[in-house]
């Protein structure tokens, strides 16, 4: 099948959804790949690399619709204003469209493509289960955005991010609040993090507080007893009023303190939920700055302007929905990548045939109409990407059991003592001194033992076995003390244990001495 | 030479034994202590041969030289992936050694005993000639299995518990009847069938016991042959033997109860044998994570190596049987020079024999002061950036620690998940030796690299140069 990548029509759009590294892996799963000319050079990729690759490169859109059985986009189809171009109206009967298409927000378009007999999978409706994290583009942006939008405040923002004493005196680090510890917020946490500055994350999710420490950053505890914030495919849901105000409190305290506050708070399928008051805004330092990665959604902050940049009360707010875009070389890539994936994915035999099976729980959930047929919304995915509660309560108990079992009564320590030092009488009553005396020293060389062994080091443990083995054909004496014997037979028993300890000894001793040979620093 | 000299010889021979145990509680005295042992060794048989040998010094001397030759040459042309194999053949040596010596000096016995004296001496002689000839035959098998010349798969017999029990008895029974017929001047009949029915009991003991298993057989069999010789020496009412054989025998202990630990099971279970064979195919799949592993090329993998700072490998038996270390070291010596910090980890029960992988990186020049044990580097897992598992499976399996009713809760294990990428070289998808689906395949920060771990790596190697 030969699959079509066009070029980006929305404004200020510079990815592309395939690269030609991608695309020759694309080819190895026996597909035919064209790319509009100038597609990927908003991302770095010229036509000639593609080329290389060995993509056609087609000048004119119609051309590349016409032809492709399958079209590769980043954004969902729409009408170019200047140019007229309407990419719903090229998009032909029976054809594949694989790219974004916010169903939930887009009903009239999911229609139009309905209307006109095609099969599209949509990239924002990859369920999220951990077989599918590989094609999950959401994450993929998201984590681009989470970094871009440190970049975007470190633009706005006056000052250093991290702390320095200088001979001109001490730079305090920046102080940094990320609301929502997503995939976005994650990334920018490390982002932050790796820049100097002091992170704190809140996130209703207490189960990501783990995630936030293991990147060194403060979280931010609520203390809100019972309220979990995890919905359904590991997103946030809406939480009680109760909850809503306490974590206003929490951000109002910030905000007087913070430089910096990134924003991620999404509910899939509702408008953003309003986090920053203006109220809160005002008490913010001069010169702070709100990088609102909800603008798209109508922001997290009161204030927010999606796709611009705006100065209130001595902050700045950024409210840019692109910011994927804005590195769009790297967002092109790992998108391109997702992509090629899901084609691994639709075409199990590698024949450049793709075999649309409903059956597949991550090709259902993506296909949002299938021949005209609109499927959307799939049916719930079946596993939470969030670590399920019974599992925790599982494993509390034996780690309760374990404690008990730690308590041993005094009476179990004194009692194996106490055995042993009556075995020992009874002993002493009947055997002959000699046989005591013997077992003096035996006793005695195993304390020894003990002791000296629990010093080895394990990564000599095989050296000790050999030297151990070496050592233990002491048992030599033995035949050594018959060999003298009248008997023939004893002599010979004797000879040959002489022979097969002598074996022990020498090998042992050269062995073990090749191998500690061979330890170095 | 007087019989004093003999006795001051034999104190300092055991001294020098225990100063060449002591010595080992370091790399740097390591070799020292090696050297103790060959000086106590020849001091206790240079007195011994001149102070109480009196005839057939040619069949001595001709036993010591062909033995030693034999010796030396083994010791020279094992390959450093075949020490386990060479210890327990060793180790059926001493067993051997014993039963031998027992016997001879059953037969050879005109010293006149009697009474409590009598009945304690062949006490010991039954005893010495028992764990002398489990000795033996057990470490037969763990040799022939090690050596793969038979499967390394537990081998399990219907009942086997009672039929172990019934040996048991058995020898007991026959005990009591030797020590009888002992007194009245006989007993070889007893003595033989006890010895037939020891062997038999070594041979079905290690049968039963599994492949990965063999770090405590081969401790335990250690062990063992230090008691062996303890109970000669008790026999011959020889201290030196005695000292040397609860030396031995309490470092096989300790060897075996640290393996046991790493793996969280007791002593009795790993004995009893049959592990991996039963009840773990229900638990793999009752927890089959809904997942799907990630392959990698090994192109990456060199590009992830080169862009670490901390990296992380843990070898396993795997690494030993593709023969894979002096590849792992050369990717080690390429990384440390463009300043990658390359670490070891090795897991106890690594291997088929403790400190095995030491060894064997030891071999292929690793410094030592870059591999570490799991206590040591278990909590630096989180700064990890890379951490390569190479041919392991169950000493990585964080089911251990995360589902309670696995085969392998509570054991032990090398925490690598926690480290930010974790690379696995595997031949295939098979579960480890305790039959336990191991949830590390699927988490989102690893990748597997299937194919033999030295191809990978030497894919790995070429493209980092």
């Amino acid at each position: 099948m030969r699959i079509g990548v066009p070029k980006e029509l929305h404004k200020g759009e510079r990815r592309v959804a395939t690269s030609p590294d991608v695309a020759r892996l694309i080819k190895e799963l026996g597909f035919e790949v064209a790319i509009e000319a100038g597609a990927g050079s908003e991302s770095k990729f010229t036509d000639d690399a593609y080329r290389d690759a060995g993509v056609e490169v087609v000048a004119d859109a119609g051309a590349l619709y016409r032809d492709a059985d399958i079209i590769l986009k980043v954004r969902a189809p729409e009408i170019h204003p200047e140019e007229g171009l309407d990419e719903t109206a090229l998009l032909r009967e029976g054809q594949i469209l694989i790219s974004f298409i916010q169903a939930g927000q887009n009903p009239d378009l999911l229609k139009a493509l309905a209307d006109r007999k095609l099969t599209v999978l949509a990239m924002d409706s990859i369920p999220r289960v951990s077989r599918a994290q590989k094609m999950d583009a959401l994450s993929s942006m998201a984590n681009i955005a989470g970094y871009r939008a440190v970049v975007e405040a470190a633009q706005h923002f006056g000052r250093f991010f991290t702390g320095q004493i200088t001979a001109a005196g001490k730079i305090p680090p920046a102080k940094v609040m990320i609301i929502g510890a997503g995939v976005a917020g994650l990334s920018a946490i490390g982002a932050a993090k790796s820049m100097g500055a002091i992170v704190r994350a809140f996130d209703t999710r207490p189960e990501v507080k783990e995630q936030v420490e293991s990147m060194d950053a403060e979280f931010l505890l609520l203390d809100f007893p019972g309220e979990d914030g995890a919905g359904q495919g590991g997103y946030a849901k809406v939480m009680s009023e109760e909850f809503i105000a306490a974590e206003m409190e929490l951000f109002a305290r910030q905000a007087k303190e913070v430089d910096i506050i990134i924003t991620t708070a999404l509910i899939p399928g509702r408008p953003a939920p309003e986090l920053i008051t203006e109220a809160m805004v005002k008490t913010m330092k001069e010169g702070s700055v709100i990088v609102d990665l909800a603008a798209e959604m109508g922001g997290n902050c009161k204030l927010t302007q999606a796709d611009a940049v705006v100065v209130r009360h001595g902050v700045t707010i950024i409210g840019y929905t692109d910011l994927p875009s804005r590195l769009a070389s790297q967002s092109s890539q790992l998108y391109a990548t997702n992509l090629r994936h899901l084609l691994a994915d639709l075409t199990p035999e590698k024949n450049g045939e793709v075999h649309i099976n409903m059956e597949d729980e991550i090709i259902r959930g993506a296909t949002v109409i299938k021949e005209g047929e609109i499927t959307w919304p799939p049916p719930p995915p079946k596993l939470s990407a969030a670590p399920q509660q019974a599992q925790a309560k599982a494993q509390a108990p034996p780690a309760a059991a374990a404690k008990v079992q730690k308590k041993a009564g005094p009476l179990a320590i004194i009692l194996p003592f106490l055995v042993g030092a009556l075995a020992l009488l009874g002993l002493g009553s009947v055997a002959p001194a000699d046989f005591m005396s013997h077992l003096t020293v035996f006793v005695m060389a195993c304390f020894v033992g003990y002791m000296v062994v629990w010093n080895v080091k394990p990564s000599l443990h095989t050296p000790l076995m050999s030297v151990t083995n070496a050592i233990s054909s002491i048992i030599i004496i033995g035949a050594l003390l018959q060999v003298s014997s009248d008997r023939a037979f004893i002599v010979f028993v004797a000879g040959i244990a002489i022979l097969i300890t002598s074996i022990n000894i020498f090998g042992g001793f050269s062995v073990t001495n090749r191998m500690l040979a061979m330890f170095r620093k | 030479m007087s019989n004093g000299i003999v006795t001051a010889s034999y104190i300092g021979a055991s001294v020098l034994f225990i100063l060449a145990l002591g010595g080992l509680s370091q790399p740097e005295t390591a070799r020292r202590g090696n050297f103790y042992g060959i000086i106590g060794m020849a001091m206790a048989l240079t007195a011994t041969i001149l102070g109480i040998v009196t005839n057939h010094h040619f069949i001595l001397f001709a036993g010591l030289v062909i033995g030693g030759c034999i010796g030396l040459m083994l010791a020279k042309r094992i390959a450093m992936t075949q020490m386990p194999e060479l210890v327990a053949i060793l180790h059926s040596l001493v067993g051997m050694a014993a039963v031998l010596v027992g016997f001879a000096n059953f037969m050879g016995n005109e010293a006149v005993l009697s009474g409590a004296a009598k009945t304690v001496h062949d006490a010991e002689t039954y005893v010495g000639i028992l764990i002398g000839a489990l000795t033996f035959s057990g470490s037969v098998i763990a040799f022939l299995k090690l050596s793969a010349r038979i499967s390394g798969k537990p081998v399990l017999l219907p009942a086997r518990h009672w039929l172990n029990l019934l040996l048991l008895l058995a020898a007991f029974w026959l005990g009591g009847k030797f020590i009888h017929l002992s007194a009245a001047g006989g007993g070889t009949l007893p003595l033989m069938a006890m010895t037939v029915i020891a062997l038999a009991f070594g041979v079905h003991m290690v049968m039963a016991i599994g492949g990965a298993d063999m770090p405590v057989v081969i401790s335990m069999l250690n062990s063992y042959s230090g008691w062996a010789a303890a109970a000669t020496g008790f026999m011959l009412s020889n201290d030196l033997l005695i000292v040397v054989g609860a030396l031995v025998g309490s470092s096989g202990a300790i060897l075996s109860y640290i393996m046991c630990r790493a793996m969280n099971r007791r002593f009795i279970a790993v004995i009893a044998g049959g592990f991996g064979t039963s009840g773990g195919g229900a638990a793999a799949d009752s927890q089959a994570e809904a997942g799907e592993v990630v392959a990698i090329e090994a192109e990456v993998v060199a590009d992830l190596l080169a862009n670490a700072k901390e990296v992380m490998i843990i070898p396993g038996y795997g690494m030993a049987v593709a023969q894979a270390q002096h590849t792992v070291s050369e990717i080690t010596r390429k990384l440390r020079e463009k300043k990658v910090n390359v670490r070891f980890g090795i897991h106890p029960v690594a291997g088929r024999m403790p400190g095995h992988m030491n060894v064997l990186l030891a071999e292929a020049k690793v410094p030592y002061d870059i591999v570490f044990e799991l206590d040591e580097i278990n909590d630096d897992f989180p700064h990890v950036d890379v951490s390569v598992v190479i041919g392991a499976n169950d000493i990585v399996n964080p089911a251990a620690q995360e589902v309670p009713g696995s085969p392998i809760a509570g054991m032990p294990v090398l925490e690598c998940w926690k480290g930010k990428t974790t690379v696995v070289l595997k031949r295939s998808m098979a579960t480890g030796y305790a039959g336990v689906a191991n949830p590390l395949f699927y988490k989102e920060n690893t990748r597997m690299l299937f194919g033999d771990a030295r191809q990978s790596l030497d894919a790995v190697l070429k493209h980092l140069s």
